[in-house]
């Protein structure tokens, strides 16, 4: 029993990272730059999902694809301001990579003037608490909404990038960016268009996670942000499938290092094992050598 | 990563200052009326003192210490408005965030020491940016006064380092002795951050505390600060089933353990160290926290008048209740106006002296300093019944 629900607390914590983790992989995979804006958008995307519950007293099925919504033009916005303009200059990647660490004390510190740093709740009783009757383990029907809402919305982000003209074109930026735009493709619209779906999925990851526990700070972003980051370099820096699967593997080697009766070294042995994979595959457990990220 | 937070810890740095002084009507204040009787009014004070506060304003711990910038600011108000240092004297406070960052903290304190030259700090909010930063002070010359640092060694630290709040060995074995008493605990669990000086010294008297009332440890976890998921940790608890899981935690995380806790079906007995002791805890966890047991240095419904006047003021100036961090916060204030009262000087080392002889009436009950300047003063073991702290047993 004790070990089922082990591997079921590493499921859906796993969701979580992964969910997060698309985004920065997303992002990374047809620009090449990490934008650590990410978690500052992720935060938002929670409190988008808080006010239109409890501010606009909408049903909470609608917290979704409005933060979904906010979020993406949140990000749409940060591309804008933060990433074209010096693009357009030709900077480097690097300071691209600065200027997104600039925009989340922006968005991060402007939540802070309008929310206040006292954590703000769904309204107690309004998300199902009770754990789910008659089953081997215990799980809450809120855990398990938010693994399937992930897993679908991970399946249709696949898709998106493998199957479709637009996926096809967001390949070709990440190939070659000039070349792209030679052949016809609106290099500016594409990279708005991943920026907004990596928002969108930063804003579903938080409105997700305040969903699941139920505490959004201004800071939220903070704690999963270094988990994100982890969870694509195990995965293969830009390769989505790689953000996929890092994020279960990361939430596994988590829960099971505590399980296995170690939670005083859950962190050392995380880290140890990320080094010793990169030691053997320094593209991560799913990338492959150059070429063909995304 | 760490540079990340070394530029934000910069900013904070550039835009938190803020300089202080309320007015407020006049009124004459309850406390420090037995300190207008032992000392005289001052007459070698500049027209303006200045003191500095390092508080945690922002991140993470930031409930704390925008609790504790409320509770100094009502008593400043206070002692300029009753003239306690004196006609035209006034008492001024430079406020830094320390912004739950222990980097952060050693920059600010270097700036009130070194560029604001102040007698006194009051702060900081977190032991552990106690343990970086006060040894600046100390260095120094500058009195220290903890108003919240309840780890063990926080004044060991050197003798300008004072605190006023109930270190956790003082209170968590009143509290597990009375819940043993009370509640016939004979089994319990631990849970703490790793990583905090605060959290690992209050697992340690609570397991000392266990042991010393025949309570079996039967299962022991860690975490570490930051993390909101806790289920991994929970589950290997619930599997020893214990009959009370205590928590030495920072209220942020205590809210996740004791609501995943819950909804992985525990039934037993919470307990919980400082950290819980806030009304937002028990807000914010509902019918999960109630019974929830936890020591305090001050209770909200303490019959001392000095409290009962503490908090009506509080309410009137804010709106909301105070909680013990305003509570200790408030007093810490009045302590360090009071050896400046008592020391009629701005030297550092004549308020030092002056503050570890200081005896006094205040919200906290009779305050004295003990030789290595801890304090000393009556706790209380507290009981959430329907989303309040009550005193246990006196319900």
């Amino acid at each position: 029993m004790n070990l089922i629900q082990q591997l079921v607390n590493a499921i859906w914590l796993g969701s979580v990272y992964s969910l997060f983790a698309l985004g920065y992989a997303l992002v990374f995979s047809v620009l090449g730059v990490l934008n650590l804006a990410h978690s500052a958008v992720f935060m938002w995307g929670a409190w988008i999902g808080l006010l239109v519950v409890t501010q606009l007293t909408l049903p909470l099925w609608i917290a979704v694809p409005a933060a979904m919504l906010g979020a993406g033009l949140i990000s749409v916005a940060l591309e804008r301001t933060a990433f074209a303009p010096l693009r357009a200059r030709g900077a480097p990647r690097i300071s691209q990579l600065i200027s997104s660490i600039g925009a989340s004390f922006f968005l991060v510190n402007f939540a802070q003037l309008l929310f206040g740093t006292n954590p703000e709740r769904f309204p107690i009783g309004l998300i199902p608490a009770e754990a789910i009757p008659n089953l081997p383990f215990r799980v809450t029907p809120i855990q398990v909404v938010i693994l399937m809402v992930s897993v679908v919305l991970m399946a249709l982000l696949n898709l998106l990038v493998a199957r479709t003209r637009l996926g096809q074109r967001m390949r070709a930026v990440a190939f070659n960016q000039r070349t792209a735009g030679l052949l016809g493709v609106n290099v500016g619209a594409i990279y708005m268009i991943t920026f907004f779906l990596a928002g969108a999925l930063a804003g579903a990851a938080g409105v997700l996670y305040g969903l699941a526990f139920n505490q959004i700070t201004p800071f939220i972003g903070d704690a999963i942000a270094l988990k994100g980051l982890t969870v694509i370099v195990l995965g293969g820096l830009g390769n989505i499938q790689g953000a996929l699967i890092g994020g279960f593997v990361v939430a596994a080697l988590e829960v099971f290092s505590v399980a296995a009766g170690g939670s005083n070294y859950r962190d050392a042995i995380v880290f140890t094992l990320l080094f010793l994979i990169l030691l053997v595959r320094p593209q991560g457990l799913v990338g492959q050598k150059e070429q063909t990220r995304a | 990563m760490k540079k990340w937070i070394w530029v934000f810890s910069l900013l904070a740095l550039l835009t938190a200052p803020a300089l202080v002084s309320a007015q407020m009507p006049t009124m004459e204040s309850l406390i420090g009326a037995d300190i207008r009787q032992t000392c005289p009014d001052p007459t070698n004070l500049p027209d303006t003192v200045t003191i500095g506060s390092l508080l945690t304003l922002t991140g993470g711990a930031s409930v704390f210490g925008v609790s504790q910038q409320r509770g100094i600011q009502l008593a400043i108000a206070e002692i300029n408005n009753s003239a306690f240092l004196g006609e035209g004297v006034t008492l001024e406070v430079i406020f830094e965030d320390s912004a739950s960052d222990n980097n952060q903290a050693i920059a600010a304190m270097t700036k009130l020491v070194e560029e604001d030259r102040v007698i006194a700090v009051i702060g900081p909010t977190l032991s552990r940016e106690a343990f970086s930063a006060d040894p600046i002070a100390q260095d120094a010359g500058v009195v220290v006064l903890a108003v919240s640092n309840t780890a063990n060694g926080i004044t060991d630290m050197g003798d300008f380092i004072f605190r006023n709040s109930l270190p956790e060995a003082s209170v968590i074995p009143g509290t597990v002795a009375g819940a043993v008493d009370q509640l016939g605990i004979r089994s319990a669990a631990i849970i703490y951050a790793n990583d905090d000086d605060f959290t690992v010294s209050g697992a340690n008297v609570f397991r000392e505390a266990f042991e010393a009332n025949g309570v079996t440890v039967v299962a022991e976890e860690t975490y570490a600060t930051g993390d909101v998921d806790f289920n991994a940790q929970l589950t290997n608890i619930i599997a020893q089933n214990p009959d009370a899981l205590a928590i030495s935690a920072l209220a942020v995380e205590a809210v996740q353990i004791i609501l995943q806790a819950r909804a992985q079906g525990y039934q037993g007995v919470l307990m919980g160290g400082n950290g819980l002791n806030s009304p937002a805890v028990l807000q914010q966890t509902g019918a999960d926290s109630e019974g929830l047991i936890v020591g305090a240095a001050w209770n909200i419904g303490s019959p001392n008048e000095l409290s009962a006047a503490f908090k009506a003021a509080f309410e009137n100036e804010y709106g909301n209740l105070p909680d013990q961090f305003a509570a200790q916060a408030y007093t810490g204030a009045w302590m360090i106006a009071s050896a400046i009262r008592c020391a009629d000087s701005t030297d550092s080392a004549a308020v030092r002296d002056a503050l570890a002889a200081l005896e006094m009436e205040t919200p906290l009950g009779f305050f004295s300093f003990t030789e290595d300047r801890n304090p000393i003063h009556d706790p209380v073991v507290q009981v959430n019944r329907g989303g309040a702290f009550a005193v246990l047993g006196a319900e």
